[in-house]
């Protein structure tokens, strides 16, 4: 979408992999950040998204491949440019306030060559900017944690550094803080159009803030894509089920490149290219799954969540195999558990895997 | 062990400076490999049973005694709300500052037939000599009470933390669950507190064996008496370091207790916030009967000795304030400083290593030689002479085949030998300090200041000294007063004609001319007083916080 609008590669990896003590951690990556873009690493715990971000940052050497700032690289097999005259912030996840200094010297803590007002002023600027005017005098021990996360932003923004890194940036805070804080630290990043690469486990976050995502996995990176293409277009049944809720339902091949499930038959797109009689998952949404009181499919309410304007139904398929499905419907269908009603499957965009065996 | 670790140079600097920190304590125990099956037969148809029956008396009586004390009085403190608390919470740690064998030869002066006690009780009652019975503080008990007046704070200090560091939703779940306050003290309450106050108790013990001054003065036969005795009666050094090495063993059991005790205590206060920080109110009557529990030691192991020192010292001030007391005061300053920056520049070298790698090899070397603070100084004292006359013989052999001049005792005749035993023995007390203020930096903040633009070396001043500061300087402070303090293995090693403080101290007092013995003893005392002070600082903080 907006990959036409933005013209300079900021961060370029390229097969890039890093390894501790021969354990590989990080295989062959490649991503390509463009100037003023927010982009988020997500994954589970342990997947090498961290290990990525200090590679980035220059706190760890890459094992192979290359690794580009404005299109110069800055760590290959010949080349290790150090941290300090990388122009890449770090936000992190323990913030990292240095203890004995003010907010004010926090902040200006990588301004140390500028002349004593240019200090002041950008000082000024960003804690306006990040909404803590007037805290110059306090100590990092005197704040929120979420305060203390603004402070560290303001710090890390303070030299406008080329590319932002956030890791794990909200993972300290109280669920309402986050979204909240998400939201304002994307605006501010938008205002001082700062390249940004977040990393975290919290695909909230993740869509909250980054207009790409990278989805991490053992390592590697399964796909990189904008939220919408992780959540309708995944790659792969990792992505498909880490990524929202959703269900697998056995399918068919039949002629015509028709592909039959319980719930009926569907068109598949021509980019899949399976035999006739090939057995198939398909990915189901829980808004794939419409309420229709004239359908022939009946569904068993296994357990209900509601959810202020829609409820989220547990269903079971009155098939064979009682396969069960997640529905999304306007929480005035209001049904027990227990009880049955008619589901239909709409779906925009046919999404299957072959059966993992 | 990986290739890679013989190559980093840390591993190396760690790898001497561990070598010869641990080589005294090392050479007690290779003492066995010259049996000295005579001298053997001798003490132990002797003296031997007296030295282990007394030795373990005054240990399990200490340790006994100091849990009695420390413990209550750590409970009221930290739960009581009474007339004075907020002085007294550091009145208590004041006899910290006083040495036991300075308290024991006061007591003494007090106690005695002469002494102002006594004839006080004469005059009022009218009793001659004999008429009365009096008990004897040159003694056993003696000797016990006074190293448990002087040593209770260890286990107030640790106790109090645990009891603070309960969790408040402990006592109200127990509430909750109907169960009475006597019965959530031993049920709860204590068994939490145990591991801390045992750790207290182990340290206390510790001490009581190192403890050399009291017992001699007090005429006692224990370990460190027998130890010298061995040395310098028998003249048989190989027989005296097998001494300390039996000594020695009995510390490391205590030691176990301590670090078993030192994990538990981890183990039951993880990441539980709450604290227990309200306190009772007291009503009258009981606010001066709590009052005056914990008024008492203060009074005995601080006050009262302190002001019998001061009288003395107010006495003889004209005779003794002479230019051989500012050589002493000298002596024990440059001594002390020396050995203080010593102490915390290895352990500065040690704690970075460490933070720098996290190879098994230098955790484990580190550990192992930061467990000098609980080998006796006589033992470490016995050991360096050995060692280091050794060397000595054998530098004077190359010296002289050389150049054909031998240059005398550099090292074991010279103030090196002190330097190295205090560096060993007080090591653990610096190195806990500066492990306690870089665990303030941590390693994201160096990854924070590389990636605003700062090279290593300008992370060193811009972030670490600053952080680093206040705890280098508290160890500085704490090594320079345990220093001051020390007195076995500063008789022992001391150059011909060199005297501290201490040893000035102790041989007036030994020549029974107490009220001399003030002065010195006084100067001690007060440079002792510092490290409390700065204690309770930190204390105050740490609740601030």
């Amino acid at each position: 979408m907006n990959e036409l609008f933005f013209k300079d590669a900021m961060l370029t990896l390229n097969d890039v992999s890093v390894a501790y003590k021969n354990e590989v951690v990080v295989h062959n990556v490649n991503i390509n950040l463009l100037v003023g873009q927010i982009g988020c690493l997500l994954g589970p715990s342990g997947c090498g998204k961290t290990s990525v971000l200090r590679a980035i940052a220059g706190f760890e050497k890459l094992s192979s491949g290359s690794l580009s700032l404005r299109n110069t690289v800055v760590n290959d097999a010949d080349t290790m440019v150090p941290p300090e005259v990388r122009k890449v912030a770090v936000v992190f996840q323990d913030y990292a306030l240095f203890p004995h200094l003010t907010v004010a010297e926090n902040v200006t803590f990588g301004l140390y060559q500028k002349q004593k007002s240019v200090k002041k002023q950008r000082m000024l600027e960003l804690l306006e900017l990040v909404g803590l005017s007037g805290y110059e005098n306090r100590r990092p021990h005197e704040l929120s944690g979420g305060q203390q996360q603004r402070v560290a932003l303001a710090r890390a923004l303070a030299p406008r550094p080329d590319l932002l890194l956030l890791d794990e940036p909200f993972s300290s805070l109280d669920a309402e803080l986050r979204d909240e804080l998400a939201k304002d630290i994307r605006c501010i990043l938008k205002h001082e159009n700062t390249t940004a690469l977040m990393v975290t486990h919290d695909q909230h976050e993740a869509f909250t803030m980054a207009d790409i995502i990278g989805v991490m996995s053992k390592g590697q990176l399964i796909q990189w894509s904008d939220a919408y293409g992780l959540y309708h277009k995944p790659v792969n049944k990792f992505v498909a089920s880490f990524i929202g809720d959703g269900a697998f339902l056995p399918a068919q091949i039949q002629a015509n490149n028709m592909l039959k499930c319980d719930l009926g038959e569907f068109e598949l797109s021509r980019e899949y290219s399976f035999e006739r009689g090939d057995t198939l998952e398909m990915l189901v949404r829980p808004d794939d799954v419409l309420y229709d009181n004239s359908s022939n499919s009946l569904a068993k309410v296994v357990s209900r969540s509601f959810r202020g304007s829609h409820t989220l139904y547990e269903l079971e398929l009155q098939v064979k195999n009682r396969l069960s499905v997640l529905c999304l419907a306007l929480s005035h269908h209001d049904h027990k558990v227990g009880e049955l009603f008619g589901i239909r499957l709409e779906l925009e965009h046919v999404i299957v895997f072959s059966v993992s065996r | 062990m990986s290739q890679s670790q013989w190559k980093n140079p840390w591993t190396w600097w760690i790898g001497i400076g561990c070598l010869i920190l641990a080589m005294p304590t090392g050479l007690v125990f290779a003492s066995f490999i010259y049996p000295q099956f005579d001298v053997w037969q001798h003490l132990f148809n002797t003296v031997l049973s007296d030295y282990v029956f007394n030795s373990l008396c005054l240990a399990f009586g200490v340790g006994a005694l100091v849990i009695l004390i420390g413990t209550p009085l750590a409970w009221c403190i930290s739960r009581y709300d009474f007339v004075g608390r907020k002085y007294l919470q550091w009145l208590v740690l004041l006899p910290m500052s006083m040495p036991a064998y300075i308290v024991a030869y006061t007591y003494t002066g007090i106690l005695d037939f002469a002494g102002p006690l006594q004839t006080w009780l004469r005059s009022q009652f009218d009793w001659k000599y004999g008429d009365y019975y009096f008990p004897e503080i040159r003694s056993l008990g003696g000797a016990t009470l006074m190293l448990a007046l002087v040593l209770y704070p260890y286990v107030y200090l640790l106790a109090r933390t645990a009891f603070i560091d309960q969790p408040r939703n402990l006592e109200e779940t127990a509430k909750s669950l109907g169960i009475s306050s006597l019965r959530y003290w031993f049920k709860v309450v204590f068994p939490l507190a145990r591991p801390a106050i045992l750790m207290g108790m182990a340290l206390a013990m510790m001490e009581a064996f190192a403890d050399y001054g009291t017992v001699q003065y007090f005429g006692i036969s224990t370990f460190t008496t027998g130890i010298f005795r061995t040395w310098f009666g028998l003249n048989n050094g190989m027989a005296a370091a097998q001494l300390a090495a039996v000594l020695t063993g009995f510390v490391i059991l205590l030691l176990f207790v301590e670090h078993f005790s030192r994990r538990k205590t981890s183990y039951y206060f993880q990441g539980q916030v709450t604290k227990t920080n309200q306190r009772k109110r007291l009503n009258k009557g009981a606010n001066i009967l709590v009052f005056i529990l914990c008024f008492t030691p203060v009074l005995l192991g601080f006050l009262l000795p302190f002001m019998q020192l001061m009288s003395w010292a107010v006495d003889t001030f004209q005779e003794q304030f002479t230019q051989g007391f500012l050589v002493l005061v000298w002596n024990s300053f440059y001594l002390a400083s020396i050995a203080s920056i010593s102490a915390v520049s290895i352990a500065l070298l040690f704690a970075y290593g460490k933070r720098l790698n996290h190879s098994k090899l230098i955790q484990v070397l580190v550990g192992m030689v930061s467990l000098g603070y609980a080998v006796p100084g006589t033992v470490i004292a016995i050991g360096a002479l050995i060692s280091l006359s050794w060397l000595d013989l054998r530098l004077n052999e190359v010296t002289e085949g050389l150049y054909n001049t031998s240059v005398g005792l550099v090292l074991s005749g010279s103030l090196f030998s002190l330097i190295l035993v205090y560096s060993s023995r007080f090591l653990a007390v610096a190195l806990h300090n500066v492990e306690t203020g870089l665990a303030r930096i941590k390693p994201s903040m160096d990854d924070a200041a590389r990636s605003l633009g700062y090279k290593p070396i300008h992370i060193l001043k811009a972030v670490h000294i600053p952080l680093l500061k206040t705890s280098v300087l508290s160890a500085l402070l704490l090594v320079f007063v345990d220093v001051l303090k020390e007195l076995p293995a500063t008789l022992i090693l001391r150059p011909f004609n060199f005297n501290t403080l201490s040893i000035k101290t102790f041989e007036l007092a030994s020549d029974e001319r107490l009220s001399d013995a003030a002065l010195p003893a006084l100067s001690i005392v007060l440079v002792g007083i510092l490290p409390v002070v700065l204690l309770t600082k930190i204390m105050d903080r740490a609740v601030h916080e």
